[in-house]
């Protein structure tokens, strides 16, 4: 189980993004986050990722906080992926800091071999967000946080990348967080609907 | 008179100029107000940059450390530029928007949508081989021309706020450089759009920073209507917007077309296209496969083209497939192309 509990978020000390939060997430169960813009998902995500560390409250899994360091059993997947990646990195690098590869999977979300020596000025922002969800689902997580993953990429490739991290979750039995705009994909793929009020 | 005539002649969903109209298509002055035919516009290119570039430099180092490569730096260079050739990225486009219409210019990220607008734009890469023919409210149009209408008659809303100056306060930005009376007018220009988009006078004050996502769209879209324009063309509009804002901004697209303006919208959410648009012109492989009305979407059988029946497939609402029907060619081939 991932739990947010009572999280409160003020990053300035005035304007507080977050006010006493609570969220949980099953194992296999998908949760979609709804919420109007500047209500703090995006936040809520990161905080639920251990991105940032919330004024109170805590995050925990299984009953057991995030670690502080390796591999997090949570991980986000943003809508930035030229943000969410070191320019300093190839990618072969990269996708290494999430632990042993997986060529197969690379492939099926569309990860080019040839990409391997880049470094993200080198490719495209479509390109990018495929190597972070490979990133992300070859760290085997238990829950994974999917904000806005797939706006970036046209409705095939969407398609594509949603049959593969759902396969990835049912196999690995991990939970799903998500925020989307799309009322039709939150349909189509959430177990259960949370509404995010504002603060 | 004889737009009722031509009227006559090209019935809702008949087939001309390569495309069918949405029921409601007008032809204003008897002809298209842009018409693009057979736009192909291609590049010098090395095959690929690891192959090219890199392996120059790659050899060099490894000449310069005394390995047994007889070729050396010159004879790799001969090989580099003789890899280089000419790659079409844009490939006989086929698109024409009629007086208060917004058509949907769809399809993946790299299809080379931008690279339409900004040849409709007459924004040309000095690199670039261009070759078709344009017309704009039925007057054919050269790279002078087209530069000419830009900013003026062909207007551009760009994707993002980095397009806005960061030190310059929005007000002014919209104005722009003007004089004496031309400044008055301009100034009132701006403050009578601020208020018909719902933007406080105190925004025109505001730095570009300080806008938040949907003030910023409001705020290009004014720049665009500065000079009354015929034509907007709006390149990925709501990325980046909530569904609320979003759809804000297409409304107000639809709007500018209601007015007797035509609007070429470049998403790849086809979902909100579909909402606004009267016409989709889908975009695969540098090409327009099918330009059709959005009506055609309410079922695959409606489409003609693989692609445009596997995005359909592709919608969330319908299945979020990639294997459906004839899907499955396409998207298999499309794996090796990897368009984004």
């Amino acid at each position: 189980m991932l739990e947010g509990r009572h999280i409160t978020y003020a990053p300035d000390g005035k304007t507080t993004v977050l006010h006493d939060v609570s969220l949980t997430v099953a194992p296999e169960e998908r949760v979609a986050l709804v919420a109007p813009s500047g209500a703090g998902k995006t936040t809520l995500c990161r905080i639920l990722a251990g991105y940032l560390r919330p004024d109170s409250g805590e995050v925990l899994v299984d009953g057991v906080p995030l670690p502080s360091m390796g591999r997090c059993p949570v991980q986000l997947i943003g809508q930035h992926p030229e943000l969410a990646l070191d320019p300093r990195m190839t990618v072969a690098a990269s996708l290494a800091e999430a632990g042993e590869t997986d060529a197969a999977l690379l492939e099926r979300v569309g990860v080019q071999r040839q990409w391997m020596g880049r470094y993200p000025r080198e490719l495209s922002g479509g390109e990018l967000q495929r190597i972070c969800i490979a990133r992300a689902l070859l760290a085997h997580p238990r829950y994974l946080v999917a904000d806005e993953m797939t706006t970036s990429l046209d409705v095939v490739t969407q398609a594509r990348i949603w049959a593969v991290v759902l396969e990835e979750l049912a196999a690995n039995g991990a939970g799903l967080l998500m925020v989307t705009h799309s009322p039709a994909l939150t349909q189509r793929l959430a177990t259960c609907v949370v509404q995010l009020g504002r603060p | 008179m004889t737009e009722t005539m031509h009227h006559n002649v090209h019935r809702a969903q008949e087939r001309h100029h390569h495309h069918t109209h949405a029921h409601d298509t007008r032809h204003g002055g008897d002809h298209h107000l842009l018409q693009v035919e057979d736009l192909t516009i291609s590049f010098r290119r090395y095959d690929d940059a690891e192959r090219g570039l890199r392996r120059f430099w790659s050899a060099r180092r490894k000449g310069a450390a005394g390995a047994s490569e007889k070729a050396g730096p010159a004879r790799s260079l001969l090989a580099t530029l003789s890899v280089q050739h000419e790659v079409a990225v844009l490939k006989g486009v086929n698109l024409a928007v009629h007086v208060g219409e917004v058509v949907a210019v769809v399809g993946a990220s790299g299809a080379g949508k931008t690279l339409l607008a900004d040849a409709v734009l007459g924004l040309f890469d000095p690199h670039a081989t261009v070759r078709g023919r344009l017309w704009f409210d039925g007057v054919e149009q050269t790279a002078e021309s087209l530069r000419k209408l830009r900013g003026k008659r062909i207007a551009l809303i760009p994707q993002s706020v980095a397009s806005l100056d960061p030190l310059m306060k929005v007000g002014a930005q919209v104005r722009g450089a003007a004089h004496g009376v031309e400044k008055e007018q301009r100034a009132a220009r701006q403050r009578e759009l601020f208020e018909r988009y719902g933007l406080d006078e105190e925004v025109a004050g505001l730095y570009p920073s300080q806008l938040s996502g949907g003030m910023a769209r409001r705020v290009l879209l004014c720049c665009a209507l500065m000079e009354e324009p015929q034509l907007i063309i709006a390149d990925e509009p709501t990325v980046g917007l909530d569904l609320d804002r979003a759809t804000d901004a297409l409304a107000d697209l639809r709007a500018f077309a209601d007015g007797g303006g035509g609007v070429m919208l470049i998403t790849h959410d086809i979902e909100l296209a579909l909402r606004v648009a009267d016409r989709v012109a889908v975009f695969h492989d540098g090409t327009v496969v099918e330009e059709t009305a959005v009506a055609s979407f309410a079922a695959p059988e409606l489409l003609e083209h693989p692609f445009s029946r596997a995005l359909w497939h592709a919608l969330p609402e319908h299945g979020l497939r990639v294997d459906g029907g004839g899907a499955n060619a396409v998207s298999s081939q499309m794996g090796e192309e990897q368009p984004c």
